[in-house]
């Protein structure tokens, strides 16, 4: 196979390349900042409006914040993905003998570093709309929980995203494969960040264990999308 | 269908062979004695009563689920493995998440039936209830992804990658419900009297419906395998049936 031949070092360069060219993508384009963190931030308002009480909505401000990451996560990978398939790129970059691991890292970076953007906002939102508690305190574990989080989704967003990228029904298919994965970043980031919050008088203490779900996660998911990610390309 | 198979021998064209054929005679005799022992012969439940005769459906159509989903990682493993690479792994692992996503429905309705009766709720979140739903809704997309389209060696590698991705999604799964549970509801519901002293004849039903839905399962896969191979034959003949066709085209063009 193809992806033999470079070693690590055109591994990492290919995963920077990549990535600065995602991201400068979306400095041009952005579709981030003009589509996916307005609509997150209309979720959160919808949310309001279906639970209709600010004692239920403080109470399950975290997982609502996670809830509406992964309904972007979904768009994002899409948006990931769409910007590869248009012009058959990534046939390309493979045809052109770039190493998958590289590519994969390189979007999942990218991705990545746009997630964090999101949760950002996403937190501040639930503080502003949710009465949701910010401390400092809090916040360590809050913007730790937020990057091995953002980790795990991006390497499971990238892995399935690239499986379903080129294929007809992608976008209806995307949702099905993705959610049920997810389930465990949902549950971790959710009471990782009620215990940063202090919802419902849950101790900053109680958040870490949670941490290290998230943890096995995204160490999980990134090693079996960097594996994987080359064989589901090779078409 | 026949006519466009022509040039295969009509042995090619069935599913069934002496041996499944011989294998479903079995199965229906064993489905007769089933019925006839879980429904009619063996005793109600000390404390379910009747109800405890959905147990005979709903225990072995979930040993079934899983069994089907283990063979469909092993043969995905066998796909992917260069040495013992070959279509027809991949249409086994198909066959079996096929069945494996049929049974599991079955379980998963007979279980909450059951469930409404004995606890008096449809649904608990167990993790073990809760894991079984995921994988159900997994093999779902599994097949989605199966009928993406493409080359056969597009498809067998595209889904055999996704099914060791769920090998390793489902223990994550039940791992975080297990904790997210733990900490969040004190009892478990379905955890409850897992060590009741069963009567003989109870285990014995439970027995022989374990074995009869497992040889259904081997009757299905094989027959649905079969069938697999020859839509994939029935794809390639298509291919080829339309070259012939151009080339008499261009033949005719050409006088």
């Amino acid at each position: 196979m193809s992806n033999s031949v470079p070693g690590s070092a055109g591994v990492i360069a290919t995963a920077r390349l990549i990535a600065a060219k995602d991201l400068r993508v979306e400095r041009r384009s952005r579709v981030l900042l003009n589509q996916v963190l307005p609509f997150a931030l209309i979720v959160m308002v919808m949310f309001a409006f279906a639970l209709d009480s600010d004692a239920v909505l403080e109470r399950v401000a975290p997982g609502l914040v996670w809830l509406a990451t992964l309904f972007s996560v979904l768009v994002m990978v899409s948006r990931s993905f769409a910007v590869e398939t248009g012009d058959g790129a990534l046939d390309q970059l493979r045809s052109a003998g770039v190493p998958a691991t590289g590519i994969f890292i390189g979007k999942m970076l990218a991705l990545m570093v746009q997630l964090m953007v999101l949760v950002a906002l996403l937190v501040g939102a639930a503080v502003v709309l949710y009465r949701a508690h910010f401390s400092w305190a809090g916040g360590v574990l809050l913007v730790t929980t937020a990057t091995a989080a953002t980790c795990g989704l991006a390497a499971v967003g990238t892995l399935y995203g690239g499986l379903a990228a080129g294929a007809k029904g992608r976008e209806t298919l995307l949702p099905l494969l993705l959610l049920p994965v997810v389930a465990p970043v949902l549950i971790g980031a959710t009471r990782a960040t009620e215990s940063a919050f202090g919802t419902n008088g849950i101790a900053i203490s109680e958040g870490w264990p949670w941490l290290g779900l998230l943890v096995v996660f995204a160490v999980l998911f990134s090693v079996a999308g960097a594996v994987a990610f080359g064989p589901l390309l090779d078409e | 269908m026949n006519t466009s198979m022509s040039k295969h021998s009509p042995r090619d064209r069935v599913t069934g062979t002496p041996f499944t054929r011989g294998l479903g005679v079995v199965i229906l005799a064993g489905i007769t004695l089933l019925i006839i022992l879980a429904i009619f012969v063996s005793p109600a439940d000390v404390n379910q009563g009747e109800s405890v005769r959905i147990m005979y459906a709903h225990v072995p159509g979930a040993w079934l689920a899983y069994l089907a989903f283990v063979v469909t990682g092993i043969s995905s493993v066998a796909y992917l493995w260069k040495r013992t690479r070959s279509l027809t792994w991949d249409r086994i692992a198909g066959a079996s998440a096929e069945v494996g996503v049929l049974f599991m429905g079955i379980s998963l309705v007979t279980g909450s039936l059951w469930g409404r009766i004995t606890w008096g709720t449809y649904w608990t979140w167990d993790a073990r209830l809760t894991t079984t739903a995921f994988l159900f809704v997994t093999y779902i997309g599994y097949l989605a992804v199966r009928g993406l389209g493409g080359t056969h060696q597009q498809r067998a590698r595209r889904s055999a990658v996704l099914a060791l991705l769920a090998v390793l999604e489902i223990p994550l799964v039940h791992f975080s419900v297990q904790l997210w549970n733990t900490l969040h509801q004190e009892a478990s519901v379905a955890g409850r009297g897992t060590d009741v002293e069963m009567d003989g004849l109870m285990l014995f039903t439970l027995f022989l419906g374990v074995v009869v839905f497992t040889l259904m399962y081997v009757w299905l896969v094989l027959h649905r395998q079969r069938s697999l191979a020859l839509d994939d034959m029935l794809d390639d003949s298509g291919l080829d049936n339309a070259l012939t066709a151009r080339r008499a085209e261009a033949q005719g063009v050409a006088r």
